[in-house]
């Protein structure tokens, strides 16, 4: 049976560069077709239509032609998939609606400060490669938490794996499926929860059929549109303003001119040194600390991560695992160091045609954005030239010219507002919102087959049914993907205030949770399982409670854990004034909105709670280490048996039954 | 690797081998993640020519990041060739 798929597939193994190839040129031709088809004057929405409707459809005749009934296929795509092609599909699963749409947004709002991020979310991959990711390929498993029920004995160290696997995918799939809801109601003109749903049915389609193999196939599919998407506006852009097309260079001029404007904005009066924040000063928005406290938890996250390193199980070796994650960060870097450069010149356009402008004489791409309320100035949506004059009028001593203070703009629109700031045809815009949509239907699939799976594979198999057969198994799989997607898309549905925060937050769980058994697992032989329990116990209940209580219970934070005030990076002066805060009747509120006054404001050592996980994964280490050393070492077996997880050579270590 | 060597010796040299090109390679991770950017502000002060960067605005956006991607290439090599070398290497 194995020989047979491995002839069937081999034809399409073999021609895979043709095969995406061929993929990339029709998609080309595609854009240029719909191109043509708004000169002859073919309405915006319909292009968007055609746009969506096209992309999704083949995605979905991937996830189709892709379908299997064999276990192995279904839960790591056989081991088949090339490290280059592993890499792409490694890129379009990580790369979320957030990085896509709304990094550049933070960059622009928060300058240096925001390259945090930008490291944080690549550096990881260097984790995966040295420590974790091809000792799990060696390893043989189907998910994380195989992994930690084997090296350390048995189904309670499973379970756990499983509770942080859930407790970090969860809320980052509802962020991923609130992305496509946010895409396809802005340009569908679809109401905002149907177009919830709708998304869900593309997600479903790619995954519920082939598992992991379908996913895999689409997510490369789904990456060359989205890395198109991404640098074709900038591409233009760059030449337009700079004669020259690889925008990541040109836009060390665009940071130039940004640095000179802003002196010759605090000159004129046009902004306040309290309001301007330098684009490359760094430490205005987060303290040291914090700044590096970031960059350490996304990126020791990004290597805890199970719906990325169950990806690095599904190639033929362990040597292709190690060149996979290589190619993985190179075409996930093609974005990211993209990312400063729309920031960049974005805000180069804010700063030199909006700002200092007479309020008549504002260039119009901005009113479509503020009529969707993203764009304010003077406090009001700036849905026209009207509105803008007639808001700023209300302002005492207002000089008729936008000043920097007056203007507030949603993260989101730096991205898509590009092509319409760069004069592009509606076709460009369309185009970007294919490739948002490809960026999170692609990780919402990665990351629901990792929800799914580790619910089918090791709560229902292992630890319910170890007799269930392989049909069986496969239909579960399937119904649970079904019911969390749909559990996600109705939590997605009801816009949940966190929803932003709460993929910062899923990087600190996973790091806490999962990196210091898997990092101890592979390396340090000595590490016993009641060491391992206790440590993921220890270390991601940390986590778990400096979240909780910092973001939901601050005021009890305050009376009795001894938390205080975070302070203001530049300033260095607290944030809130506790005593006055904790004298308020709604101090010890529980579940407080975000305009609560101490929520996410207080915390120890002036941590933000976004990096728990420093809190957590030095405690899960330690636990680890010191309950180890109790108890006694590991059995002669189990010493082998990580000896064999260290060599690439021979059989995987967990032979699972596939038939 | 001649014969006489038992496994359990080329086992232990090949993890000491490839533990020290792990601490290696996480020296290098940790001076580009977080080292280098600590001097954000004296290298500011240094702009590349022709380009305009400021280099520790730079080094955040880019420099750092083309060193993770092409430590990354090289790793898979070096430790390939430290798996070939006690003979632990997958068949081609």
């Amino acid at each position: 049976m194995a020989t047979n798929t491995a002839r069937g597939g081999s034809d399409f193994l073999n021609n895979l560069g043709k095969v995406y190839g061929i993929y990339t040129g029709g998609f080309l031709a595609f854009v240029v077709l719909l191109a043509l088809l708004e000169q002859i004057g073919v309405p915006n929405k319909i292009l968007g239509y055609l746009f969506v409707f096209f992309t999704l459809a083949v995605y979905a005749i991937i996830g189709v032609l892709s379908r299997t009934a064999q276990v192995s296929e279904y839960y790591v795509a056989g081991r088949s998939v090339p490290a280059l092609y592993n890499g792409m599909a490694t890129g379009a699963d990580w790369m979320s609606a957030a990085s896509f749409v709304g990094m550049a947004g933070t960059l622009f709002l928060l300058g240096y400060d925001g390259i945090a991020w930008v490291l944080g979310w690549t550096g990881g991959f260097v984790l995966v490669s040295i420590l974790i990711g091809p000792y799990l390929r060696k390893f043989g498993a189907y998910t994380v938490p195989d992994f930690l029920a084997f090296r350390y004995g048995g189904n309670f160290a499973r379970g756990l794996g499983v509770i942080v696997l859930v407790a970090c995918s969860f809320t980052y799939v509802t962020a991923q499926i609130y992305g496509t809801g946010l895409i396809a109601s802005r340009f569908l003109g679809m109401q905002f929860e149907i177009a919830v749903f709708a998304g869900l049915v593309g997600i479903l389609v790619c995954s519920m059929l082939g598992g992991m193999r379908a996913v895999t196939w689409t997510q490369v599919a789904q990456y060359i549109v989205l890395i198109i998407a991404y640098l074709t506006p900038i591409v233009i852009l760059s030449t337009k303003n700079y004669g020259f097309p690889i925008p990541e260079l040109t836009y060390g001029q665009a940071i130039a001119d940004i640095t000179a404007r802003e002196q010759q904005m605090l000159a004129t009066g046009l902004t306040t040194a309290a309001a301007l924040k330098p684009h490359i000063s760094p430490f205005i928005n987060y303290s040291p600390l914090n700044f590096f406290a970031i960059i350490m938890c996304m990126m020791v996250g990004t290597a805890s991560l199970p719906h990325i390193l169950m990806r690095y199980f599904t190639t033929p070796s362990v040597r292709e695992a190690r060149q996979s994650v290589a190619w993985s960060l190179l075409f996930i870097f093609l974005l990211y160091f993209s990312a400063p450069a729309y920031a960049a010149f974005s805000k180069l356009e804010v700063y030199t045609n909006i700002i200092g402008r007479d309020l008549s004489a504002i260039r119009p791409w901005l009113f479509n954005w503020g009529e969707l309320g993203l764009i304010q100035i003077c406090g009001k949506n700036a849905s026209s030239i009207d509105a803008v004059i007639a808001a700023c009028k209300a302002i005492a001593g207002h000089p008729g010219v936008v000043r920097l203070q007056d203007f507030v703009i949603n993260t989101d629109v730096i991205v898509l507002s590009t092509p319409e700031i760069a004069g592009l045809p509606y076709v460009i815009s369309g185009l970007v919102a294919a490739g948002g949509l490809a960026a999170a239907l692609s990780t919402a699939d990665g990351l629901l087959l990792a929800i799914a799976n580790a619910l089918s594979h090791d709560v229902y198999y292992k630890m319910i049914d170890p007799n269930a057969p392989t049909a069986r198994r496969l239909i579960i799989a399937r119904v649970l993907l079904l019911i969390v997607a749909v559990v996600a898309a109705a939590t997605a549905a009801t816009k949940p205030a966190d929803i932003l925060a709460m993929v910062g937050w899923a990087f600190s769980l996973a790091m806490a949770g999962n990196f210091p058994a898997l990092v101890m697992g592979v390396w340090w032989k000595r590490a016993t399982s009641a060491g391992a329990v206790s440590g993921i116990i220890a270390g991601f209940g940390l986590c778990l409670f400096y979240l909780v209580t910092t973001r939901y219970f601050p005021g009890a934070g305050v009376k009795y854990f001894g938390m205080t005030s975070l302070t203001n990076p530049l300033t260095g002066a607290p944030l809130v004034d506790i005593a006055k805060a904790m004298a308020l009747p709604n101090a010890m509120e529980s579940f407080p909105t975000l305009a609560h006054p101490l929520a996410n404001k207080v915390g120890w050592f002036d941590l933000t709670n976004i990096a728990c996980g420093l809190l957590g994964a030095p405690l899960g280490f330690a636990v680890i280490y010191i309950v180890s050393k109790l108890g006694r070492e590991p059995s002669a077996e189990m010493q082998a048996y990580v000896d064999d997880i260290r060599k690439p050579r021979g059989r995987t270590v967990l032979e699972e039954k596939t038939t | 690797m001649p014969d006489s060597a038992n496994l359990k010796e080329r086992e232990e040299a090949h993890w000491r081998k490839t533990s020290r090109l792990m601490f290696t390679h996480l020296g290098v991770w940790f001076f580009f993640g977080f080292v280098i950017h600590m001097f954000v502000k004296p290298l500011n002060n240094i702009i590349i020519p022709v380009l305009g960067f400021p280099l520790g605005f730079y080094m955040a956006a880019q420099g750092s990041l083309i060193v993770f991607v092409v430590m990354l290439f090289m790793f898979a090599k070096q430790q390939d060739k430290i798996d070939r070398e006690f003979g632990f290497a997958e068949e081609d």
